[in-house]
């Protein structure tokens, strides 16, 4: 079974090939179902086979590893490999694309382009976490991002051009950064002579001389940061997620940019500790205003994509100020934060698109009372709502709780205070969820035409209640994800306080 | 020396031997039958690409005057791919009732100034090398004027040919005061001899400006866009692919082999103008309508990206130039291949035009999204690996800024490359082009580009072959 992870670029591949083939709507849809679900199984394999050669005692830093060489002359591999936090990703990635595609199951206009643009997104996004070659890794990255500008272009609604647009070029400038960076790690993967070389695994084994960190970490750390919104540069996510069709506001705030924060830890932090020790300061104001302001944009807002968008903008700012901590707790929070908002964002998301459906109509104050008309979507509405505040028992709770404690641990005073400004963001969360859950849910019934909306289909069933699932399951036995989560993080941690005493 | 040793210059033998047949055929040719000259002319110059494969030997002739390597010829059989791929998709212009009567004068045309850049990337002796640049130039001129009816193809000839002896004059002037201080004109004797002087330096610069203009280098740019809009538009994708390829491997070879001494000073030259060019070709590409102007400023900003290749002097950096080049090739063709078929059918070249295109020809608009995108460096197409080798062969030799100019250059390109797309995929509109299919050529043509952008970059044996040919400073 080495080759169970090119698997996971070559099904998504094979099945695009297939829809190629097909001119009917309803076998289109069916085959991109079949070829995720397959997509899913094999993640669910995979974590199978992960967990049992760990526990057969197999301690190397990567499984699974694949690698071909691919360019000599430049030492290029198309490398694969994964460690516990790659196989969480890849099983998130699986279950919100498997959800996505029945959220999307009523595109009718130019279905098949939609699926493949999706499909291509996913392919991706799977081959990005796959990778332990920065080369394969920074073109999946690319491959990710570009057909969102058609996806959000031709089927989504709003100023949908403008935001397409918008979306694509900051996320490109963040790639274009990106791309310096990892030139610049490659040109210093050894500095003592010899072979340079993209493997992540092996430049992890030098230390990069620390005048070169000083330019690349930043550039690294931004480009990734693009995508996982740290401010000033997340004003790309409302609009766009404003303006995509569900499926794409499902993966693109459950998956893509998750990528950011990904990236920024396994590549920025874990290549160049020192300088990210040195700037982390800089990259902790900016994720900690992230963290804030977009808790506070989202009590401003109306629109329900806004709000949700605004959310993501937070929780993933989060993500990038619990890596920059820099130990155990708070990194290993951040990989659960990851994978836990990634499946509540994707929940919001789909069941935003669901009601919108309906009521044709995402502003807050034009709807109300929908508990007693849909119950099925309001009560699912009220669990997302109440996994993104944090209620025990939920994914959310044990993020951030594992998050806040770590961050606490930090030693210095300035990265305490930070904490504890950061974590008002919960109280914000709170007024925001409880605020649209009060006005949209409960209360009288504000529109005459929304008293005959219908509840949820089938295959919105199946959307909503795979992700349910999720999110229950992780907040309920979450310790079977943070451990698988946690001795992967050791090494790297241990490298990074090794470089960086406290 | 005995005949044999002449055909080291193979290439060169047979192009003239083709660009003669063709002539021939036109004399004896049945008249009815004259439309089928160019499908011959296509089949023999596909013959000569293949030939032009085989194994030869490589040395040199007259004296050191012309010589050949790997490299050199590896060089003339990119280009020669490009030209056959631009005959093949001007065959369907060529069966236009106008050009009936001048369809061996198009490939004798072609033909010649092909010639003409095989001797100047043969040249081992400035003289050579002036020669083969006028044989280049000249015709090309008289292309761009081939519509002989529409006024703005005569502008464009007569706008081309002064531009080019102006810049030619140029570079006269510069290699006149680089014969002064060394007192030869043999490259390798030039490479010994030269030295840091000032006037040498001059004479550099002079020398520099001219090629600028052939490939068309910011602020030497400026006949570009007219001359591009006013030419028909196969000749238009001669002058952005083949011309432009070919300037630039000249001054490659001619930075690499015979200024290395001054690289200091090449290397500050082309740090200036490859950012003015990236950045002023790109910002105007923005505001173009005419497709035929957008490509015109679109190469302008390629050419930019391509002098990042230049500019550390090293085999990486040589090896990256001529795979872009290839790459480019493949990409910009396509694009204009779709371009052509379009304004064959339609007449149309505007990008409002291309409004809705998808929902009415979708094969074509996938073709050209595909091309753009490799023009873009947008992974998983070719583009992606030539850009990505080109900066990373700036990098090698520590230009990170200047890559970070490149790379968001990139970004301003792939704005208005969008813009394409969008037109097609997104804007609705009241007429769009109507529904048809492309005869043989045109497909058979945009197959080959489409097969060439996608294999070309994940066959990783094309770049390794070219990298054993290339060679540093």
């Amino acid at each position: 079974m080495d080759n169970i992870l090119t698997l996971f670029v070559v099904i998504p591949v094979l099945t695009i090939t297939g829809i190629l083939f097909l001119k009917d709507t309803r076998q289109v849809r069916l085959v991109s179902a079949v070829g995720m679900g397959i997509q899913l199984v094999l993640a669910a394999i995979l974590v199978f086979l992960y967990l049992s050669a760990r526990h057969s005692g197999n301690t190397d830093e990567m499984l699974f590893v694949k690698d071909v060489l691919w360019f000599k002359s430049l030492n290029i591999h198309y490398a694969v490999g994964v460690d516990g936090i790659s196989v969480a990703m890849i099983g998130l990635t699986s279950i919100i694309v498997f959800a996505g595609i029945f959220a999307s199951w009523e595109v009718e206009f130019l279905t098949k382009e939609f699926f493949i643009s999706l499909i291509l997104l996913a392919t991706g996004v799977f081959g990005f976490f796959i990778s332990i070659d920065l080369f394969t890794m920074f073109l999946f990255y690319e491959l990710a991002v570009i057909p969102m500008y058609l996806l959000i272009g031709v089927w989504g609604s709003g100023p949908k051009e403008s935001s397409a647009m918008k979306l694509t070029l900051m996320l490109m400038g963040g790639s274009a950064l990106l791309l310096v960076g990892l030139l610049g790690i490659y040109f210093n993967s050894s500095p003592a002579g010899g072979q340079l070389t993209f493997n992540i695994l092996e430049i992890s084994k030098i230390t990069i001389p620390v005048s070169a960190q000083r330019i690349f970490f930043p550039l690294t750390f931004v480009g990734f940061g693009v995508l996982g919104a740290l401010f000033p540069f997340h004003t790309w996510s409302p609009d766009g997620h404003a303006s995509a069709p569900t499926a794409v506001s499902m993966l693109h705030a459950g998956v893509l940019m998750k990528l950011g924060g990904y990236g920024a830890f396994r590549v920025a932090i874990f290549l160049m500790p020192e300088a990210a020790h040195e700037l982390s300061w800089i990259f902790i104001i900016l994720t900690s205003i992230s963290v804030v302001y977009g808790a506070f944009g989202a009590i401003a807002q109306k629109d329900l994509k806004y709000i949700n968008a605004y959310s993501s903008v937070s929780h993933c700012g989060l993500v990038l100020f619990a890596v920059l901590m820099m130990n155990q707790t708070a990194m290993n929070g951040a990989i659960i934060q990851m994978i836990s908002h990634g499946l509540m964002t994707a929940l919001f998301f789909a069941l935003i698109g669901m009601l919108y459906g309906r009521t044709h109509t995402r502003m807050i104050n034009e709807m109300g009372g929908l508990m007693k008309i849909i119950p099925f979507l309001s009560v699912c509405y009220v669990i997302a709502g109440l996994a993104s505040l944090g209620l025990p028992g939920l994914s959310g709770f044990v993020a951030e709780m594992t998050i806040f404690v770590g961050a606490f641990q930090h030693p210095e005073l300035f990265y305490r205070i930070v904490t504890i400004l950061a974590v008002s963001s919960i109280v914000i969360t709170a007024v925001y969820i409880l605020r649209v859950v009060a006005i949209l849910l409960l209360g009288p019934t504000t529109n005459e035409h929304h008293n005959h909306l219908t509840d949820a289909k089938w295959f919105e069933k199946i959307s909503v209640v795979t992700l349910i699932g999720a999110v229950a399951a992780i907040g309920l036995a979450p310790f079977w994800l943070s451990t698988m989560i946690g001795t992967s993080l050791q090494p790297i941690v241990a490298r990074i306080i090794a470089l960086n005493p406290f | 020396m005995s005949l044999g040793t002449f055909f080291i210059m193979r290439h060169e033998l047979l192009l003239i031997a083709a660009a003669l047949l063709v002539l021939m055929a036109e004399i004896f040719w049945n008249p009815d039958k004259r439309s089928q000259i160019s499908l011959f002319a296509v089949i023999l110059f596909g013959v000569i690409t293949l030939v032009g494969f085989l194994p030869s030997t490589t040395g040199s002739l007259f004296g050191g005057m012309y010589v050949t390597s790997g490299t050199i010829l590896l060089m003339k059989n990119i280009l020669n791919i490009g030209v056959l791929l631009v005959f093949i998709q001007s065959l369907t212009w060529l069966r236009k009732e106008e050009n009936a009567e001048r369809i061996s004068e198009y490939f004798l045309l072609l033909i010649s100034t092909l010639v003409g850049m095989n001797f100047m990337i043969s040249a081992g002796h400035f003289l050579m090398f002036y020669i083969g640049l006028e044989l280049a130039t000249i015709p090309i001129a008289a292309l761009a004027a081939f519509e002989r009816s529409k006024n703005k193809s005569a502008e464009a000839g007569i706008k081309l040919i002064l531009s080019s002896a102006l810049s030619t004059g140029i570079l006269l002037y510069g290699l006149s005061m680089i014969y002064g201080t060394t007192g030869t004109l043999y490259f390798n004797e030039v490479a010994l001899l030269f030295g840091n002087t000032n006037l040498q330096i001059l004479g550099f610069i002079f020398f520099f400006a001219g090629m600028a203009f052939k490939i068309s280098i910011v602020p030497f740019h400026l006949w570009t866009a007219d001359v591009y809009e006013g030419s028909p538009v196969n000749i238009t994708s001669y002058l952005s692919v083949i011309s432009k390829g070919a300037a630039v491997f000249i001054l490659m070879i001619l930075l690499f082999t015979v200024f290395p001494v001054i690289i200091a000073t090449w290397q500050k030259t082309i740090y200036v103008t490859a950012v003015l060019t990236m950045t002023i070709g790109n910002l105007f590409a923005i505001r173009q309508q005419n497709m035929k102007r957008f490509l015109a400023f679109s190469s302008i900003s390629q050419a930019g990206y391509i002098f990042l290749g230049l500019i550390g002097g090293n085999q990486l950096g040589m090896a990256s130039v001529i795979y872009y080049v290839l790459v480019y090739i493949f990409s910009n063709l396509g694009v204009f291949g779709v371009v052509i078929a379009i304004s064959n059918k339609t007449g149309k070249e505007n990008m409002n035009d291309y409004n809705g295109l998808y929902y009415t020809n979708p094969k074509l608009s996938l073709i050209m999204t595909l091309a753009l995108f490799s023009l873009a460096g947008i992974p998983p197409v070719a583009g992606f690996f030539g850009k990505f080798f080109l900066f990373t062969a700036a990098a090698e030799k520590g230009f990170y800024f200047l890559v970070l100019i490149a790379v968001l250059n990139t970004i301003i390109s792939l704005y208005y490359y969008l813009l394409v797309v969008k037109a097609m995929f997104i804007s609705k509109s009241e007429t769009p082009i109507e529904k048809f299919r492309s005869d043989f050529p045109t497909q058979f043509a945009l197959g080959i580009c489409v097969a060439g952008i996608v294999i070309t970059g994940f066959a990783s044996i094309l770049f390794e072959v070219i990298r054993n040919l290339s060679y540093g400073v």
